[in-house]
């Protein structure tokens, strides 16, 4: 709260976060490229260091243009609070090494993103922190997997590849019941299409590299969290106990609801050192100001796309929540009612070689690894972003080796067909050489 | 009157320059000694009332309230850190000490409390932190990336 008026999404899009420069008056966000901020006195500079006061020191930990974004990802989620990061993956670690440490454990879907997938199954578990994986997500199965070192589940919003939707609500009720918070990844999606706190999340995880940003531009991650858990319940001891970090600071009680953001920005943040650049935070802003409008017409042209695919005789299978037949069709009507997203995976008949071939003749698509850009892209998930999963692992996300994953851009969507039916020829050529 | 509206707050943060924290610990872990500390590094005229502590880092801290009034006048805001059940009788000690506030910290609820405050007209706000509210107005939480709601087009 601050204002006794509710502004709507568009407006905070635009506003959160970024009023004019106090100093200069300057409209647009000032780049704040400095490392360090000189301290008004050694006296203040003690308070900001032991987090008595309000103030930046160093932009490992914070930076104003930084906070500027941070302040309007925060508004655009209805959280409390961000922390921008450099990547995704950094703003990933940062949220599970706030509640976790040696000796705990996650449950997660099992079908996330592959990245995902290795970060829990290499690097968290080196060290000493262990996921139970669960088909589909399934609450009921998530609820059952909880230990009592479990520290938080985790789920996304629109998986990737697979495109399956979480159940928002029911996970965060398996969650709470079993009096753990619940982590949505809500890259897929973006603040307009979905806002996971709305449906009972605690931290929301993004990519900015994809919709945030938008434009290809920069690699950059935030996290959001809710303001909502009972951090101080002693189900986490390292926001409830005290910290050799903050000579014996419990954040729980000192910082409330607040706990968890100043644990991961003043002890993890500080110490990954994974933080953003303010020139790519300051480039999020920009994509955050035209989010709604250009999401709006990402869906439009997903959902056409997909509609070519479904009905196109070369197509063996598309797998899209906004078609009516998909599985999770039910639960995007219920938490992604502006549209299914831009992203979908869909298999040419002809198994992987056709899949090859089919993303080797276009000329619109880039052949890359991202997502959420303005520019229409196109990759086979199997030999590339999903490569280093186990075959179990692949099959459990979903993955097969005649997927392609389209990221559907902001294009003339004849222009975007036209160029797919190219694919769908080289397919018949190709075929054709091999037969002969 | 209970305030809870945004401009309500404002409008009291804005005046309140004289304030009794009571409760406040001079220990510095404890929430209360951060935001005593932080309405201090403010230049706000924060003072403790703590029978435990007879100064926090060389700044005088009074027993009571009625001990507060007597060397630094009727306070603008007494901000309360203390178990819900020992409220009501701090909430009488305000009435007693002239303050024009009564602010309950986080988890300080006490419905009687706030009706003896509320009664005797004094302004109320219970689980609110003063020092993020504060914090919220002047700039700080955003600082800080966290959502303060400001949206405005006005240089401030």
């Amino acid at each position: 709260m601050a204002s006794d008026r509710t502004f709507g999404f568009r407006t905070r899009a635009l506003h959160a976060g970024t009023p004019p420069d106090k100093t200069t008056g300057a409209r647009a966000l000032p780049i704040h490229m400095t490392s360090s901020f000189v301290f008004e006195s050694a006296e203040k500079a003690a308070d900001l260091y032991a987090l008595r006061t309000y103030g930046d020191i160093y932009t490992r930990i914070s930076n104003p243009t930084v906070a500027a974004f941070e302040e309007k990802i925060a508004s655009l989620e209805g959280g409390l609070g961000a922390i921008a990061t450099a990547s995704g993956q950094a703003a990933q670690i940062v949220a599970f090494l706030t509640l976790a440490q040696n000796g705990d454990h996650f449950v997660a879907a099992a079908d996330l993103y592959g990245g995902t997938i290795t970060q829990l199954t290499v690097t968290l578990k080196r060290l000493g922190i262990e996921t139970t994986f669960v088909p589909h997500g399934d609450p009921a199965a998530m609820r059952a997997a909880v230990k009592p070192n479990t520290r938080a589940m985790y789920i996304e919003t629109i998986g990737n590849p697979g495109g399956r939707v979480g159940d928002l609500r029911a996970v965060a009720d398996a969650a709470h019941d079993a009096g753990v918070p619940l982590i949505v990844d809500n890259t897929f999606a973006s603040p307009y299409l979905c806002r996971p706190i709305e449906h009972g999340a605690d931290i929301v995880l993004h990519s900015g590299t994809k919709f945030i940003g938008g434009h290809g531009t920069v690699i950059a991650g935030a996290m959001i969290e809710s303001g909502k858990f009972p951090w101080g319940s002693g189900r986490h001891p390292l926001l409830s106990t005290p910290s050799p970090g903050y000579h014996g600071l419990m954040f729980s009680e000192t910082f409330g609801e607040y706990a968890y953001l100043m644990r991961a920005r003043a002890e993890v943040l500080r110490d990954v050192g994974a933080c953003i650049s303010p020139m790519n935070a300051w480039l999020l802003v920009q994509g955050l100001e035209t989010l709604a409008v250009r999401m709006d017409a990402h869906v439009k042209n997903g959902q056409r796309i997909a509609e070519f695919l479904a009905s196109h005789p070369g197509v063996s299978w598309v797998k899209y929540a906004g078609l009516p037949d998909n599985p999770s069709h039910a639960l995007a009507r219920r938490y992604l009612p502006l549209g299914a997203g831009s992203i979908l995976t869909f298999a040419p008949r002809g198994g992987r070689a056709a899949a090859v071939a089919f993303i080797e003749a276009l000329q619109l698509w880039s052949h890359l690894a991202n997502v959420g850009d303005a520019k229409s892209l196109v990759i086979h998930p199997m030999s590339t972003t999903h490569q280093q999963l186990t075959e179990e692992e692949a099959a459990a996300g979903g993955i097969t080796p005649d997927m392609i994953r389209l990221s559907i851009g902001l294009e003339d969507a004849d222009d975007l067909i036209w160029d797919l039916e190219q694919g769908f020829a080289a397919i018949k050529r190709h075929a054709g050489a091999a037969a002969r | 009157m209970i305030l809870s509206e945004y401009s309500q707050l404002r409008e009291l943060i804005m005046s309140g320059r004289r304030i009794a924290v009571v409760g406040a610990s001079a220990s510095p872990l404890r929430a209360s000694n951060f935001v005593y500390k932080y309405l201090r590094a403010f230049g706000l005229e924060a003072y403790g009332v703590n029978p435990a502590a007879p100064d926090i880092d060389g700044v005088p801290c009074y027993p009571t309230l009625a001990a507060y009034v007597a060397a630094q006048g009727p306070p603008d805001i007494v901000d309360v850190f203390r178990k819900p059940a020992d409220c009501p009788q701090v909430s009488r000690d305000a009435i007693a000490a002239g303050a024009k506030a009564i602010w309950f910290q986080y988890g300080v609820i006490s419905k009687e409390a706030i009706q003896i405050a509320d009664d005797a007209g004094l302004l109320v706000v219970f689980d609110r932190c003063l020092k993020v509210e504060h914090a919220r107005i002047n700039g700080g939480l955003s600082i800080a990336g966290m959502n303060s709601g400001r949206i405005t087009a006005r240089r401030s």
